[in-house]
């Protein structure tokens, strides 16, 4: 058997069913061995597309995502893709070609040290150099990929090694001594965990995307309802506890929600479930949370007091932990009114801020496009994003009730990846509907995948909420740099509508409000790949927000006047 | 404060970059850094020195064991470690000052490695604070070059 059949098998052990990819010279002989193989293959117009599918589906059916580029320009155009799922934590597996292991470091044509390029955004890397390795490394790369925290690993593969004939055989049993997750949390600091929440006032949950990883919202749902613990999630997050349940807070953070900022700064107890502390949801660290008591549960001790000094430390899987406290719940006595005026007070800062924005006679408001995308499918859709003000809306105007729904881009904040990740979305989830909010900047760093949408039939629908600017940093700009728009206006754009039908997809242009359902519905029911470019309120802001540097509280606009 | 990590690490390729690469990333300056192969020959140990408060220490060992390879990470106690470094000094000196260099050479418990007509090549094992010592005491004469190991640690006791 060659080294690129091998590498097929190796794939097929791990269960993977498409491929996203684009080939090139270093990976013929791949692709050759793909040719007769049942492995679906999905061919994308640029590498850092097949990247962020890879990404939509492993976040979309927890399944592990695949992507495959050539050497050099192919592996380099990944690297955006992999940092943008090592942030997030997705399982990923990017397979690059790389030049002949005899050329490997003179600089040969399309040679680049990918594995040294992606050392920071990896979770962990191979460049293989036995071909008798391949079944090995391959079994191990999904492994460390799909378990413990998740995350992108590469294999970077000469052509020398896919070339090579060897003696296949299915690999053995994996042995890494150096990595051993912890899964089950420590009893005594469950027990401890326990005691502090039967014991809060003002307790609040803190989920992030470690919840949506760990499959966890059954027993924060029950842990929440049965001690009457309101919820709030992180952008990551959102989904892991329904929104139209009475404890949801909806997000907190830079772009949280009132009620959600304030529950957070007013907890005598917070309990962070698989989140990070990171800078976008803390504001100001001295003041976060600052009269409350922090059980921090996470699968990554590194994540546990490297922000913000933890009290209840708990490293272990999310669904494990909170599992086992629930049972301590349980099988404790308990005052069970004793977080009322707890919740009455969330309840009033739920009344007096809540959500809104201002419609405006003659525009369509880009939070209403979300709130119809959000009646239409019935908050049933995955819902993907790019990053910028739109990004905000689709976090705060859309009713979040289901794990594995939302798919937007954390940690990196990278433009251009909503459109490509609601393709892989799609691939992986078939029978559900999938939108994508775009913003008329974002979709333009992937638009090409047009192409891979309508060659594959993949019925995404786009709504680009176009509002002529580079908004997010438009809204900076206006708000801390005395209106400056310095490069923020990008009015010169093309006709999204007509782009999309030369791609062979269904484009739309949306310029009034009366016409925005009927065009989310017509192109859900076309079962086309779908543009729809609603013309929004260009100098629209998103509101609440927590200026840098800021305690949560601390929020600006977004009060009802 | 200064830390010596004792990392013991599978002997795979790559593994050195990784963890110097860890290191610049987070912030720290690796003063020393020593590595060679333990009684399993598939495991190598990694002995570096860094100058580090506690918590930014805790952070880096804790994404230290993050990396796939890294098998086991010991900050050493400094009271229950025996810590070495061995140095090769070129001083120059010629037959006016020889008998002054091997004098300090001597009470140092230096060896002589070699002798021209104007330097003398000295050895010297001990702890990085015996060596500096001698590089003072011999800087008067004209040290030409230093080279200096890094230093290398064990626990006292048994374990
Ligand atoms: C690849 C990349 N480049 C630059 C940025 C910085 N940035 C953040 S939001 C934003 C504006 C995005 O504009 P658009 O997609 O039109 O969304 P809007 O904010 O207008 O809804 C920019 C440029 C980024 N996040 N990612
Ligand atoms: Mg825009």
């Amino acid at each position: 058997m060659k080294g690129s059949e091998a590498i097929i098998e190796s794939l097929k052990a791990a269960g993977v069913e498409v491929v996203f990819g684009l080939p090139g010279g270093m990976v013929i002989p791949l692709y050759d061995a793909l040719y007769d193989s049942d492995l679906k293959h999905f061919l994308v117009r640029h590498e850092q597309g097949a990247a962020h599918m890879a990404d939509g589906y492993a976040r979309a059916t927890g399944r592990t995502g695949v992507c495959i580029a050539t050497s050099g320009p192919g592996a380099t155009n990944l690297v955006t893709g992999i940092a943008n799922a090592y942030m997030d934590s997705t399982p990923m597996v990017a397979i690059t070609g790389q030049a002949r292991s005899d050329l490997i470091g003179t600089d040969a044509f399309q040679e680049a040290d990918i594995t040294g390029i992606t050392e920071p955004i990896v979770k962990h890397s191979y460049l293989i150099k036995n071909p008798n390795d391949i079944s090995r490394i391959f079994k191990e790369a999904f492994y460390i990929a799909s378990t413990g925290r998740p995350g992108p690993v590469l294999i970077d593969i000469p052509a020398d090694m896919q070339l090579a004939e060897i003696d296949y055989r299915p690999a053995g049993k994996i042995d890494l001594p150096g990595y051993k997750p912890t899964l089950k949390g420590h009893k005594k600091q469950i027990i401890s965990a326990a005691k502090a929440i039967a014991a809060a006032e003002k307790p609040v949950f803190y989920a992030g995307g470690g919840m949506i990883i760990a499959g966890a919202e059954k027993e924060l749902l029950a842990i929440a309802k049965l001690m009457k613990i309101p919820v709030t999630t992180t952008l990551m997050g959102l989904g892991c506890f329904p929104e139209d349940n009475d404890l949801s807070l909806g997000m907190l953070g830079m772009h949280g929600t009132g009620y959600a900022n304030y529950a957070v700064t007013h907890s005598d107890l917070l309990i962070g479930v698989g989140a990070r502390f990171d800078d976008r949801v803390t504001g100001k660290l001295e003041t976060f949370a600052r009269h409350a008591k922090k059980i921090h549960i996470d699968m990554d001790p590194a994540e546990i007091s490297k922000n913000i000094a933890i009290d209840i430390p708990i490293v272990g899987d999310a669904k494990d932990v909170l599992a086992g406290i629930l049972a301590e719940l349980k099988a404790m006595k308990r005052e069970p009114k004793k977080t009322a005026p707890w919740l009455d007070q969330v309840i009033a800062w739920k009344k007096k801020h809540p959500l809104h924005y201002k419609d405006e006679k003659g525009s369509i408001m880009p939070q209403f496009v979300i709130e119809e995308v959000n009646r239409i499918t019935k908050s049933n859709a995955i819902l993907c994003t790019d990053v910028g003000q739109h990004q905000m809306w689709s976090a705060l105007f859309y009713t979040h009730t289901k794990p594995r729904h939302w798919i937007s881009s954390g940690g990196l904040g990278t433009m251009g990846f909503g459109f490509p990740a609601a393709i892989g979305a799609k691939v992986g989830c078939p029978d559900k509907t999938v939108i994508d909010i775009a913003g008329d900047g974002s979709f333009q760093m992937n638009i090409q995948e047009l192409a891979t949408a309508v060659c594959y039939d993949i019925p995404v629908v786009v709504c680009i909420l176009n509002n002529g600017f580079l908004g997010m940093v438009r809204q900076w700009q206006e708000l801390f740099w005395s209106k400056r728009y310095s490069e923020t206006a990008i009015s010169c754009q093309p006709d999204f509508a007509a782009v999309a039908e030369a791609y062979g997809a269904l484009g739309m242009t949306i310029t009034k409000k009366k016409d925005v359902g009927d065009a989310i519905r017509t192109a859900i029911k076309s079962k086309r790949p779908a543009v729809l470019d609603f013309r929004v309120k260009p100098e629209e802001n998103v509101f609440p927000m927590v200026p840098a540097g800021k305690s949560i509280d601390e929020m600006i606009g977004g009060h009802k006047t | 404060m200064k830390h010596i990590l004792s990392v013991l690490v599978e002997n795979k390729p790559g593994v050195l970059a990784r963890v110097a690469g860890l290191f610049s990333r987070r912030g720290f300056n690796i003063d020393s850094l020593a590595v060679g192969i333990t009684e399993n020959p598939d495991v190598s140990r990694m002995t570096i020195t860094v100058d580090a408060e506690e918590h930014p220490i805790e952070q880096v060992t804790k994404q230290l064991h993050k990396l796939i390879n890294v098998i086991k990470i010991t900050d050493l106690d400094a009271e229950k470690t025996v810590a070495r470094e061995l140095a090769l000094l070129k001083v120059k000196s010629d037959a006016k000052t020889r008998a002054e260099v091997m004098q300090l050479a001597k009470i140092f418990r230096a060896q002589i490695l070699d002798v021209s007509r104007k330097t003398i090549t000295i050895e010297i094992t001990g702890t990085f604070e015996k060596i500096d010592a001698l590089e003072q005491l011999l800087q008067p004469h004209g040290v030409v070059e230093i080279v200096r190991t890094g230093r290398i640690a064990i626990e006292r006791g048994e374990k």
